[in-house]
């Protein structure tokens, strides 16, 4: 492992008006790490990874990522620069087919690939997250989990170093959530860093190495899984007094 | 089918239609065939912004306008032929454009439309204030009887030059529709944040398709002033071409280059034929008609109703 870290946030500030959204934000992510964020609906969670990953501006602080400082850069710029998202609600393109949305990333944020080899690309990538043999198909015909299936497909197509699958479990039955928490743990083991949010505990504790617990913008725990959620400032904020 | 084969039999129906014009032998066919032409020019460049990004632009007329304008500038200060008066048109049109897509690019939806409306409307008052054009009074353009080099009546000569640029055109719009920049451009138009999240650069392609498509306009304008022989703002500046520069690429279809080709022909003949069989005030009502008939029908257009064959043409 690297001594500097693969992503770096620190000191940073979100404000919406007179809202704190986050306050002085510290968050060091490791090559090859896989680090559960949780937190109460409404801590910040989405907008830290909005602020990561350029789709929203934070006003204090910094980003750096893989050497780089990515303060003002667009959030297309960070994504060729390998960090990748997925969004907490599926955003398809939806007048493409499956195969046309991977192969915008790989257009776009991909290595420069002959037409041949990014035609293998696209069903590699919807091979991996089993919806290869839908792959004309338009997003429209999908279900809730291929859906999510497709967006982690699409994050992916961008080669990122770094993915950060925001709520990719939401709403999805126990047997789907091991779906797709085995791809993730597979991707892992190829060397993609992951950051995952996610409510489902269970998801979590089996998924994450370490775990970060945001509250109402303020970052409250950093560690073990197993200890931080035995922290009482932990339990307090989610169980209450 | 490739590019260049697609360059080819463009080339080779552009050349059957001059020769079936040629052939009715009548002038008029000329007449009328270059105003169908034009809206297809004019169809095709409204869809490269508003059929691939999904931003809808009801400012055709400033851009079309424009170009008219260009001409009647350069015809009183220079002795330029037409064919090169077009990419000037062309390239007034395209700035504009740029500046528009710069000025507006926070606008989404409806705001940018009525931002584009709001365009059209200054144009119009600083070309009507300004003299050297002729103002709000218009301005006559003397055309040659002939055409230089060929020879041939001008009006066949413009219905020549139109036919060319349309080629250009609708080139240029399927080889948008086959790249990579027309992938970017559908993903702005399905979702931008996604798109900029799948590394599309949505800024700088949105910017690229106002000038591309401002500038198309400018040109299919070009040769206005020749083709009327008198230009005043407020035929320069006619709401006809907003409101068909619009209507026909959505009732021909927006997801493919064919679906403005489709669209102009249909709603330019058929309103050609109707200006010289019932009246010309009954125009655009036809267009409204349509419009509203299709929207309600067909929403995708007439592609749309063979919509397994829009999506081959795409793949």
């Amino acid at each position: 492992m690297p001594d500097s870290p693969l992503l770096e946030v620190s000191a940073l500030g979100k404000r919406f008006g007179g809202f704190v959204a986050l306050e002085a934000i510290d968050l060091a992510v490791h090559t090859g790490e896989r680090l559960g964020l949780i937190g109460p609906n409404g801590s910040g969670k989405s907008t830290l990874v909005n602020c990561m990953c350029g789709t929203l501006r934070h006003e204090m602080g910094s980003v750096r990522f893989a050497g780089h400082t990515l303060n003002g850069l667009s959030a297309h710029e960070r994504t060729r620069l390998g960090l990748a998202r997925s969004f907490q609600l599926p955003r398809p393109f939806n007048t493409l087919t499956l195969a046309e949305n991977v192969r915008v990333p790989l257009l776009y944020a991909g290595r420069h690939d002959t037409a041949r080899a990014i035609d293998t690309h696209c069903i590699e990538l919807l091979d991996m997250v089993g919806l290869a043999d839908k792959s004309k198909r338009l997003p429209r015909d999908l279900t809730q989990i291929e859906m999510r299936k497709l967006e982690l497909a699409r994050a992916m197509a961008a080669t990122p170093r770094l993915l950060i699958a925001d709520e990719a479990m939401a709403g999805l039955s126990p047997g789907e959530v091991d779906d797709i928490l085995a791809l993730l743990i597979r991707l892992n083991e190829q060397g993609v860093t992951v950051i995952l949010i996610e409510h489902i505990m269970r998801a979590v504790m089996h998924f994450s190495q370490r775990l970060v617990v945001l509250v109402a913008g303020h970052k409250i725990a950093d560690g073990d899984p197993a200890v931080v959620v035995r922290d009482p400032d932990v339990v307090r904020a989610y169980l209450g007094e | 089918m490739n590019g260049t084969k697609f360059v080819l039999l463009l080339l080779i129906v552009a050349a059957a239609t001059y020769g079936a014009a040629w052939a009715i032998g009548n002038a008029y066919v000329f007449f009328a065939g270059y105003i169908v032409l034009q809206y297809i020019a004019l169809a095709t460049a409204w869809n490269i912004l508003g059929g691939y990004t999904g931003y809808v632009n009801f400012g055709t007329a400033a851009f079309f306008a424009l170009g008219a304008y260009s001409t009647v500038v350069l015809h009183k200060l220079t002795n330029l032929p037409l064919p090169l008066m077009m990419p000037i048109g062309g390239i007034v049109s395209g700035l504009v454009g740029l500046g528009t897509g710069y000025l507006t690019l926070r606008l989404r939806g409806a705001f940018f439309s009525i931002a584009t409306l709001a365009l059209a409307v200054v144009v119009q008052t600083l070309i009507t204030n300004w003299d050297f054009v002729g103002g709000s009074r218009g301005a006559y353009i003397v055309r040659p009887m002939k055409a230089p080099l060929l020879g041939i009546d001008y009006i066949q000569y413009l219905f020549l030059v139109m036919l060319g640029l349309v080629v250009i055109v609708l080139a240029t719009a399927r080889a948008i529709e086959r790249s990579r920049l027309g992938y970017g451009f559908a993903t702005i138009r399905d979702d931008e944040v996604a798109a900029e999240a799948s590394g599309v650069p949505t800024l700088r392609l949105k910017l690229l398709a106002t000038t591309l498509s401002g500038a198309f306009m400018g040109m299919a304008g070009a040769p206005l002033p020749y083709y009327v022989t008198y230009l005043d703002p407020a035929s320069g500046f006619s709401l006809a071409y907003a409101v068909n520069g619009v209507a026909m690429p959505l009732v021909g279809g927006t997801s493919s280059w064919l679906g403005p080709v489709i669209g102009a022909i249909l709603l330019g003949t058929l309103q050609q034929v109707a200006t010289v069989t019932i009246s010309s005030a009954l125009n655009l009502l036809i267009v409204g008609l349509m419009l509203v008939a299709f929207v309600i029908v067909a929403p995708n257009g007439i592609l749309g109703l063979f919509g397994a064959g829009a999506k081959r043409a795409r793949a």
